[in-house]
């Protein structure tokens, strides 16, 4: 029986090994992952993909391919009475902004361009138009039918047609010449550049979920996936540093592409930045706890990272894009939608960037932003945490 | 490295863990250990104890419970119930200080592929709270004890299987461990790059560490000072593996140059009422006999074929057999069912100058070879050699960027298709659909291979009967045993009743039991004019092949029979070499004549 054990050199170096070893917590074990982490991010394509090529792509889409404002809407306008205030009004569509017009007529004629998609809608001034005029109901006195299968064109095409007809009424009552239509119908739109300028600091929102969620989720379950994370476990690194470890870099990441992003806006898309670049730096730093405490989260759910970018999809992207008000807006949401926009973090941080581009440094509404996503963050950390063991036992 | 006794504990902690636990000489004890994932218990409440200063070899098959109480020792399990310590500390009381007593390699490579040799030691250096600076001459003796110097730049995922596990070694190395638990080292690596971690291995545990290797290989057990035997979760066998194959002693007999009546000497010699287990070696069938069976039956066999039987050393895969109550019979019922295959030539399988090229990396390089109507033909090599390349060739599965391939006189380049329905294939892990039921499976492979009708019918009842598959027809392959899901497999494969079988690793992953079933109906299939065409990993299985192709970097490196590659590697060191030990001849000289062409000028 040999009793003895291994070789245990007494030697002060091999102290101080076991000694740290022994610590629950050592900064060199934590230096030395966030060292591994951030050489496997700098080699590994996809990171890079997702953190430069990636935004640069959304910024891009949103700045010039996504537009909210409507514009040159083509209707036909059906003349089917010839009295001169019928023509005038016709004149008076012809001449707006923002209608292109096909005068006809005869209704079959447009309708059928109508349902082949040429027209989004058309305007009938009918052969009793003076009648109806003089009856004191100008508003009923034309009819106007548009293609209800876009409904944000079919309402602007309604709302904007009966603007049009008020407006030339009170200028005829007015005895002023119908060419001089001034009032400007856009209060319900955006001025012409502004949804660029209310999209792209949204976009950086998108931008950030995916680096924050969906990339801090692929790398942890890919840590399982390829059986590195077993090995990890089986030193004397704590899950805490190894958490931690895995976060850092990709909090750096996140603020990095913030800047890129930032500076996209700003010198390539003309979106202003009224606020101080510290107040946009801190609120994103912010916005990276509850992004990074949901991809931990994610990760310590499944193991699988085809799973986790599903997940990672569903619970955080999709949220961002569609119920941030960043592309959408809240207060036009079902009542219980709105209530659920209450517990996506993207929520806080749309409008706090928005507030920062366009607005300034308003505190007033970064503070309780702020405050929210803090909140979100501690808790989907403590969750994560305790998720996560420093074992294999599911 | 000098030798000190246990009283040189370093640190407080671990010292008091010491003075409450008392004095301890055993590196590893284990209690009444139970663990249970689900319903399936995995490890059913055995006791053992492991040495210092031995290489401990935890054997079993696959599914036995070697991975799950190798993650019990390393504290990254916790069991149901029972208790394990490890130097002297509770897994699951004292788990952070279990990872610094002890070094694990876990059984997937579990080093950083995108990192090189030298961030990964790195890496595992400070986790472990070493500074490569200081510790510099650490690094440079683990450099040259596994031999990576030269290799320190280059990304692990970039290197052979034999030097990940090397470089796994060293990482685990790191710190010097006094438990050095590997789990399946020897899985993926070539028998050269194996007999490397083999003497590493001895080297520490002559410097006093506990070594625990783990190994689905039974004959690696024989190298090891003491083994743990387990089978489904229950401890077999505790002790030196002499003790258990001397359990067997004088019951290992061989019938000698039976030459092309092997098979059915085995086939007649398994269904002897005192015959326990048998396997074909080259040109002779290897029996072990019952406990307390006489040898008259065989000894009859013998003079009825005018064969010589010869007594033989016992290894440890016929105690082992032994111990589970011996092997199946000799008649293969689904063989029984075929009828005698015909076929317009005498070549089942040919090809010539087969070359297949992924970029400017050559996976097979200019291989040719024929095989004869009812040959079992084996391609063996080591990972990464191209077997499962030419073999993917030979089916139809990849096309070859030159030469040609031919199965049944059909080329496979231009007449896909006929060639296909001539040859029946079984994947690694044996591709079954675990979403459909076994009954969907059979159908499913029966319509894919054009079958319809009364035959379709006819043929899935007949498949389920031979195989005895009708009690779990509406369940999943996923959960059904084993040696069903192999049944399943084949009968899968062999629906469309192909004159060609292809087998890609078919009995990786298997219990011996099992293994032995299954060459039972590969055999039967040979005797009926099946050709079979099989890869393995399995020195011992090669054995049962009628020639062997042995590759190595991508090339055809030898092609005879067992018996003959044998005694190519007959030396005076090896008077009576193993597959193995021919393996290996073959690899060195390969590379001795690689070195010597780079050397020759021009």
């Amino acid at each position: 029986m040999t009793d003895q054990v291994p070789n245990t050199n007494n030697s002060e170096q091999d102290q101080v090994r076991d000694e740290r070893a022994q610590r629950a917590f050592d900064w060199r074990r934590l230096i030395a992952l966030v060292r591994k982490e951030s050489l496997q991010a700098f080699r590994d394509p996809s990171t890079i993909l997702i953190a430069i090529v990636l935004p640069v792509i959304l910024l891009f889409l949103f700045a010039y391919a996504v537009s909210l404002d409507v514009r040159e809407v083509r209707i036909g306008v059906v003349l089917e009475s010839d009295s001169a205030s019928a023509q005038s009004l016709a004149a008076a569509f012809a001449g707006t902004r923002y209608l292109k017009v096909t005068p006809a007529r005869d209704r079959r004629q447009v309708a059928e361009q109508v349902v082949s998609g040429k027209l989004r809608g058309f305007v009938v001034i009918p052969q009793d138009f003076e009648q109806r005029l003089s009856s004191g109901q100008p508003q009923s006195a034309v009819q106007v039918v548009t293609d209800g299968s876009l409904p944000n064109t079919a309402n602007f095409v309604a709302n904007y047609a009966q603007g049009v007809v008020l407006n030339w009424q009170a200028s005829r009552l007015n005895g002023r010449p119908t060419s001089v239509i001034n009032l400007e119908p856009r209060y319900w739109f955006n001025a012409e550049l502004e949804s660029r300028r209310s999209l792209v600091p949204g976009a950086i929102a998108i931008i950030m979920t995916i680096i924050g969620t969906m990339l801090t989720a692929l790398v942890v379950a890919r840590e399982w996936e390829r059986g590195t994370m077993e090995a990890v476990l089986s030193t004397p690194a704590s899950v805490v540093e190894i958490l931690i470890g895995k976060l850092l870099p990709y909090f750096a990441l996140g603020m990095v592409a913030t800047l890129g992003s930032a500076a996209l806006a700003v010198f390539i898309f003309d979106v202003p930045l009224r606020g101080s670049l510290l107040a946009l730096l801190s609120i994103s730093a912010v916005f990276l706890i509850p992004a990074l405490g949901q991809g931990l989260l994610i990760s310590s759910v499944t193991k699988n990272q085809f799973l986790a970018s599903q997940i990672a999809l569903f619970s955080g992207f999709l949220p961002a894009f569609l119920l941030s008000g960043f592309l959408f807006e809240i207060d036009a949401m079902p009542v219980p939608i709105q209530a659920i926009t209450y517990l996506i973090p993207a929520r806080y941080f749309v409008s706090s960037l928005q507030t920062v581009f366009l607005a300034g440094d308003v505190w007033a509404v970064f503070l309780p932003d702020l405050a929210a996503m803090l909140a979100i963050g501690v808790f989907f950390f403590a969750i994560a945490r305790r998720k996560t063991r420093k074992n294999l036992e599911c | 490295m000098a030798q000190v006794t246990n009283t040189a504990m370093n640190t407080a902690i671990t010292s008091d863990v010491f003075r409450r636990l008392g004095q301890h000489d055993a590196a590893v004890v284990i209690e009444d250990v139970v663990k249970r994932f689900g319903a399936v218990e995995s490890l059913n409440g055995f006791s053992a104890e492991i040495q210092y200063g031995r290489l401990t070899g935890l054997v079993g098959p696959d599914g036995a419970g070697k991975t799950t109480l190798m993650r019990i020792m390393t504290g990254l399990l916790v069991p149901n119930s029972g208790r394990v310590t490890l130097a002297g500390l509770d897994v699951v009381d004292d788990n952070e200080a279990i990872h610094i007593v002890s070094g694990y390699m876990p059984q997937r490579f579990g080093l950083y592929e995108d990192l090189s040799v030298m961030e990964n030691m790195r890496l595992y250096a400070q986790l472990r709270g070493m500074d490569a600076d200081q510790h510099g001459d650490i690094f440079d003796s683990l450099l040259d004890f596994t031999r990576l110097g030269p290799f320190t730049k280059r990304l692990a995922g970039k290197l052979s299987g034999g030097m990940k596990q090397k470089l796994g070694l060293a990482c685990a190395l790191m710190a010097k461990p006094k438990v050095l638990l590997l789990d399946e080292p020897s899985v993926g690596v070539d028998p050269v790059s194996r007999q490397d971690l083999w003497r590493m291995v001895q080297e520490l545990t002559d410097e006093g560490m506990a070594v625990v290797w783990s190994t689905a290989y039974l004959d690696e057990a024989e190298r090891c000072q003491s083994v743990l035997l387990l089978n489904e979760g229950k401890l077999e066998f505790n002790g030196p593996p002499q003790e258990l194959t001397d359990q067997i002693k004088e019951r290992s007999y061989r019938l000698e140059q039976v030459g092309t009546e092997r098979r059915a000497v085995l086939s007649n010699a398994l269904n002897l009422a005192s015959v326990g287990d048998g396997v074909i070696q080259g040109d002779a069938v290897r029996v072990v006999l019952r406990e307390d069976a006489k040898r008259q039956e065989i000894d009859n066999l013998a003079n009825d074929v005018g064969a010589r039987l010869e007594s033989v050393q016992p290894r440890f895969e016929d105690a082992f057999i032994d111990l589970l109550g011996g092997g199946p019979g000799g008649t293969s019922a689904l063989a029984e069912r075929i009828d005698k295959v015909e076929l317009g030539s005498d070549v089942a399988v040919a090809c010539r100058h087969l070359t297949k090229r992924f970029g400017d990396f050559t996976a097979t390089d200019d291989v040719s070879f024929e095989v004869e109507k009812g040959e079992i033909f084996g391609l063996l090599g080591p990972n990464g050699a191209g077997k499962s390349t030419t073999f993917k060739m030979l089916c139809g599965l990849l096309k070859p960027t030159e030469g040609q391939a031919q199965v049944v006189g059909h080329d496979l380049r231009y007449a896909t298709g006929s060639a296909k329905s001539q040859l029946g294939y079984m994947a690694q892990k044996f591709s079954l659909y675990g979403l459909l039921s076994v009954r969907q499976n059979l159908e499913f492979s029966a319509g894919v291979y054009g079958l319809e009708g009364d035959v379709k019918r006819q043929r899935i009842d007949e498949m389920i009967e031979t195989f005895d598959l009708s009690q779990y027809l509406s369940t999943s392959p996923d959960s059904l045993p084993l040696g069903y899901k192999q049944r399943l497999a084949l009968a899968c494969a062999l629906m469309h009743r192909p004159p060609v079988l292809f087998l890609d690793e078919p009995t990786s992953g298997v219990d011996p039991i099992t293994r032995r079933e299954f060459w039972t109906h590969i055999n039967g299939l040979a005797r009926k004019g099946v050709t079979i065409m099989v890869t393995t990993h399995f020195m011992d299985e090669a054995e049962y092949c009628d020639r062997v192709a042995m590759m190595y970097r991508a090339r055809l490196i030898a092609l005879d029979t067992p018996d003959a590659l044998k005694q190519g590697a007959i030396s005076d060191d090896q008077p009576d070499p193993t597959m193995e030990n021919a393996f290996i001849h073959l690899v060195e000289s390969a590379q001795l004549d690689d070195e010597s062409r780079a050397n020759a000028p021009g």
